[in-house]
């Protein structure tokens, strides 16, 4: 089909390239020049933005193909990205035009998120700008490191090596202190059209490859197949007989029978069937970048924002990392503010608890002491989630380790995860995914128990200072549960103590994680044999209470807190006074009814 | 994967996102080759199915054929359509002599913002693509628009990683572009690949004249041109170099025609 001279392009992938730098260096210059240069123009577009011109007295402007409302053609800058497709005799291109102002960050990041090779301008009469450096940062955070430097107007330098020596050898050491390296520095006049498409005589000295050279010689992005699967669930559909989990294959590769670990639930699943529509066979695999559903063997409760992974290769959960920020925000980020942190299709209320760096990024300056970060700058942060995230470190992952911040209505920042240190929760919550792993599971299952006993598997904690009453509403508790034929037992934390963990030493008693553990793993056995467990305890504190949650997990927990505190803080179901709790059969009633109400005494079904 | 593959998954995720995140949302169905292959990407994301409702904006100047391409296709994928139009401006003699632009905003613009109204959409998927004209090469996948259907095209929000703007306040919508990322070219393609039934309008006639972009009859015009099937399409694309939407008078009416039709709320 290249009879008329058109040459049909060696590879039917896009290559997707942004062109950024301060603001008059010449992007969209450059962009309208290599548009017109290589033919790839609509008929009569040029003439067309010319005629535009002379009717209203301005000068031809190559930039005018691209910046095309009206204010940006008044003001002579672009507002927002563009994007433009193109081919060279190579590929396929689509060039995204960015905003060089500052005011218009933003719409550079939008840009610039979308691609996978960059152009730098830096104007060779002006130099290194304030936007050339933060540009050069953000491409670094956003992962962008396949970076070429033009160096334009060079026509109003007279061609001078010198200018063009000067400039390569600032710049560069910035990019070394990112950690960057430019493939080429490429000295051109994009108005004049030298060293664009082609180049000429004026820069002789100068031996590398021109603008449309260089695009052909970046690689394209590879498609992370080869690293560990991940499938955040985007939706769950049940338009038909089929219950298909649909998501995106962020990374790695699947097959039908694989076993998925849906995190942080711990769920797991084999995939029965790859579901697709209007396809000649049905899919067997599915591989990174592929919006897929699939079906499971056996029906169980997932939903957005769970990510599924192989057993051996699993994400993070946690609900502390560190990251690296970029804001775009008209308010500040600060500490005690809540943010929504998006991170794959995951939605969670977060706060920063800490700014370990803030650095102005025109300058690379750390602004020190700050604890807030202004609009266009970046730091390095600590976020603590409300809920527990799945998430891979960004080094290893990327497309798991990236995430947006959105204040109110407006996505405001963009950020990495750097990396992260394990808690002692997070150590807890590792092991006890592991332990749920190889948990072999009884013949009866929970749901049969449950009908038997005429309710569900609980943990119901009475918590509060000692000597209101908890131990007396505790036994009153388990002894009218027993009444009602219900499998109700108290465990108290003095029996295990006693046995299970007799062995803790004096000195290790201060390791009180291990004699919560210890008690927890107790509990869950009472739970798995399916009985109502019930404990007061005035050792273990709220974090402590946490760690119970975690281990019993996905059992329901009742938490009673016995208070006189009119807004207690904490994480509990049931409040009672003091006064409330010494009335014990009047307190036993109350809980009783909460646990009707919640579905977690259902009554038996037949009759003995 | 190839190309297209790669197209149509990015467009599938696009298409769950909006599913996921507005509970009343609607796809809006010019007829034409982009929202038909838009519908068609519905199919493939909802696994046979079109869960969202569909509107068409009836100017009462559409070509007929594509009124009997609408009810046909609408019944045989089984599709929930909802035609809106703007018959009070049409009872006063609205039409394109009293201005293209004045016409498009009245029976198009004002058509869908009473339909948008009356059902209470807060989503509408749209078929536009970056490459159609220099306005829609700056939209963004999910683009709000106030209470007064405008469009802020100097303050739109950022859009990486496919995080894309899903919170609004009240009074607002928010337009999401699905096949924004394709062009005309890879359109045609895929209608190739996937064997999508397409109006024939865009096939050349027995005069030789063929529509590249359909709209309403009296201010489209169409080509010169011997591509009867879609291989001769393609092969017809592949060497252009006239821009697409040349047979649209309301682009060409004048300098920045179709950026003020956009922010006032047009497709
Ligand atoms: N002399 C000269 N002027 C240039 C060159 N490239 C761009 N310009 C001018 O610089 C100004 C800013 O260009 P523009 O492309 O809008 O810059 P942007 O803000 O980076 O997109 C315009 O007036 C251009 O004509 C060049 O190579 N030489
Ligand atoms: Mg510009």
């Amino acid at each position: 089909m290249s009879d008329n001279g058109k040459v049909e392009p060696l590879s039917s992938r896009l290559m997707k390239m942004v062109i950024v730098g301060h603001v008059d260096h010449g992007k969209s210059t450059l962009v309208g020049r290599l548009m017109s240069d290589t033919d790839s123009l609509p008929t009569g577009k040029l003439d067309f933005v010319k005629d535009i011109c002379t009717r209203q007295g301005k000068e031809f402007e190559f930039a005018f193909l691209l910046d095309a409302l009206e204010e940006e053609q008044d003001q002579g800058i672009t507002i927002d990205t563009s994007q433009i497709f193109f081919n060279t005799k190579k590929r396929r291109y689509v060039i995204i035009d960015a905003p060089g102002h500052k005011e218009f960050l933003k719409n550079m990041v939008t840009g610039a998120a979308n691609a996978e090779s960059a152009l730098l301008l830096i104007d060779a009469y002006e130099g290194v700008q304030e936007q050339s450096r933060r540009h050069g940062y953000i491409l670094k955070l956003l992962g962008l490191t396949q970076v070429a430097v033009v160096i334009n107007k060079m026509d109003l330098v007279d061609y001078d090596p010198e200018v063009y020596y000067k400039i390569k050898s600032e710049y560069t050491e910035f990019l070394e202190s990112l950690g960057v390296q430019a493939q080429e520095y490429i000295p051109v006049s994009a108005k004049l059209g030298i060293n664009i498409a082609k180049t000429g005589d004026e820069m002789s000295w100068y031996k590398g490859p021109s603008v449309l050279q260089m695009l052909d010689q970046f690689e394209e992005e590879k498609t992370p197949v080869h690293l560990p699967f991940r499938f955040p669930v985007q939706d769950v559909y049940k338009f038909d007989e089929r219950r298909i989990i649909a998501g995106r294959v962020e990374s790695g590769t699947v097959k039908v029978g694989d076993e998925l670990i849906f995190s942080p639930s711990n769920k797991s699943g084999v995939i029965k069937t790859i579901e697709a529509w209007s396809v000649e066979n049905q899919p067997e695999t599915a591989e990174a970048s592929q919006s897929i559903g699939f079906t499971l063997t056996e029906q169980i409760f997932a939903e957005r924002g769970d990510v599924a992974a192989l057993k051996t290769e699993l994400p993070i959960i946690s609900t502390t990392f560190d990251v690296n920020v970029f804001w775009m925000g008209k308010r500040h980020l600060e500490k005690g503010r809540s943010y929504t942190l998006k991170l794959t299709t995951q939605e969670v209320t977060c706060e920063v608890v800490g700014f370990k760096k803030v650095v102005d990024a025109s300058t690379l300056e750390t602004l020190e002491d700050q604890d807030y970060l202004a609009k266009n700058d970046v730091a390095e942060v600590t976020l603590r989630t409300t809920r527990p995230v799945a998430f891979d470190l960004f080094g290893s992952i990327p497309t798991t380790g990236r995430f947006v911040l959105v204040d109110e209505y407006d996505v405001c920042g963009g950020g990495i995860i750097t990396t992260y240190t394990p808690s002692k929760t997070d150590r807890l919550r590792d092991e006890i995914r592991h332990r749920d792993f190889h948990w072999l599971k009884s013949d009866i299952k929970p749901e049969e128990r449950a009908y038997r006993n005429g309710h569900q598997s609980a943990l119901i904690l009475i918590v509060g200072p000692s000597g209101t009453g908890k131990a007396k509403l505790a036994r009153h508790l388990e002894h009218k549960l027993f009444e009602l034929n219900y499998q109700s037992y108290l465990l108290d934390g003095r029996n295990v103590a006693l046995g299970v963990s007799a062995d803790i030493e004096s000195q290790h008693k201060k390791q009180e994680g291990e004699v919560v553990r210890r008690f927890g793993e107790v509990a869950k056995l009472f739970l798995d044999a399916g009985h109502v467990v019930i404990s007061t305890s005035n050792v273990f504190n709220q974090e402590d209470h946490s760690d119970l949650r975690l281990l019993v997990e996905p059992c329901p927990v009742v938490e009673i807190f016995v208070t006189d505190d009119e807004e207690p803080e904490g994480n509990f179901e049931i409040k009672l006074s003091q006064a409330e709790t010494e009335k014990e059969i009047e307190a036993a009633n109350t809980v009783y009814k909460y646990l009707k109400d919640k579905k977690i005494l259902t009554g038996h079904n037949y009759s003995i | 994967m190839d190309h297209l593959d790669e197209l149509e998954n990015q467009s599938i995720f696009i298409l769950r996102e909006a599913y996921k995140n507005f509970k009343n949302l609607a796809m809006l169905w010019s007829i034409g080759k982009d929202s038909t292959v838009l519908v068609w990407l519905a199919r493939k994301a909802f696994f046979g199915h079109c869960p969202v409702p569909l509107v068409h904006i009836d100017t009462s100047f559409k070509i007929p054929a594509m009124i009997k391409y609408r009810d046909e296709f609408a019944k045989k994928w089984g599709l929930n359509l909802v035609v809106g139009g703007n018959q009070k401006a049409l009872d006063e003699g609205m039409n394109h002599e009293k201005g293209r632009l004045v016409c498009c905003e009245a029976l198009k613009t004002m058509g869908l913002q009473a339909i948008m109204e009356e059902r209470g959409y807060t989503g509408l998927m749209l078929g536009i693509r970056r490459d159609e004209e220099g306005t829609r090469a700056k939209e963004r996948y999910f683009s709000p628009r106030d209470k007064n259907f405008e469009w802020n095209f100097k303050d739109q929000p950022p859009e990486l990683w496919d995080q894309f703007k899903t919170s609004f306040s009240p009074e607002t919508h928010i337009r999401i572009h699905p096949i924004l990322h394709w062009t005309e070219l890879n359109v045609w393609e895929y209608i190739h690949r996937e064997k999508i039934p397409i109006i024939d309008l865009y096939f050349a006639n027995a005069e030789g004249k063929r529509y590249r972009s359909l709209g309403c009859e009296p201010c489209t015009v169409p080509i010169d041109s011997k591509a009867r099937n879609v291989e001769e399409v393609i092969a017809e694309l592949k060497d252009t170099t006239s821009a697409e939407r040349s047979g649209r008078a309301q682009d060409q009416e004048n300098t920045y025609a179709m950026q003020k039709l956009r922010a006032r709320g047009y497709m």
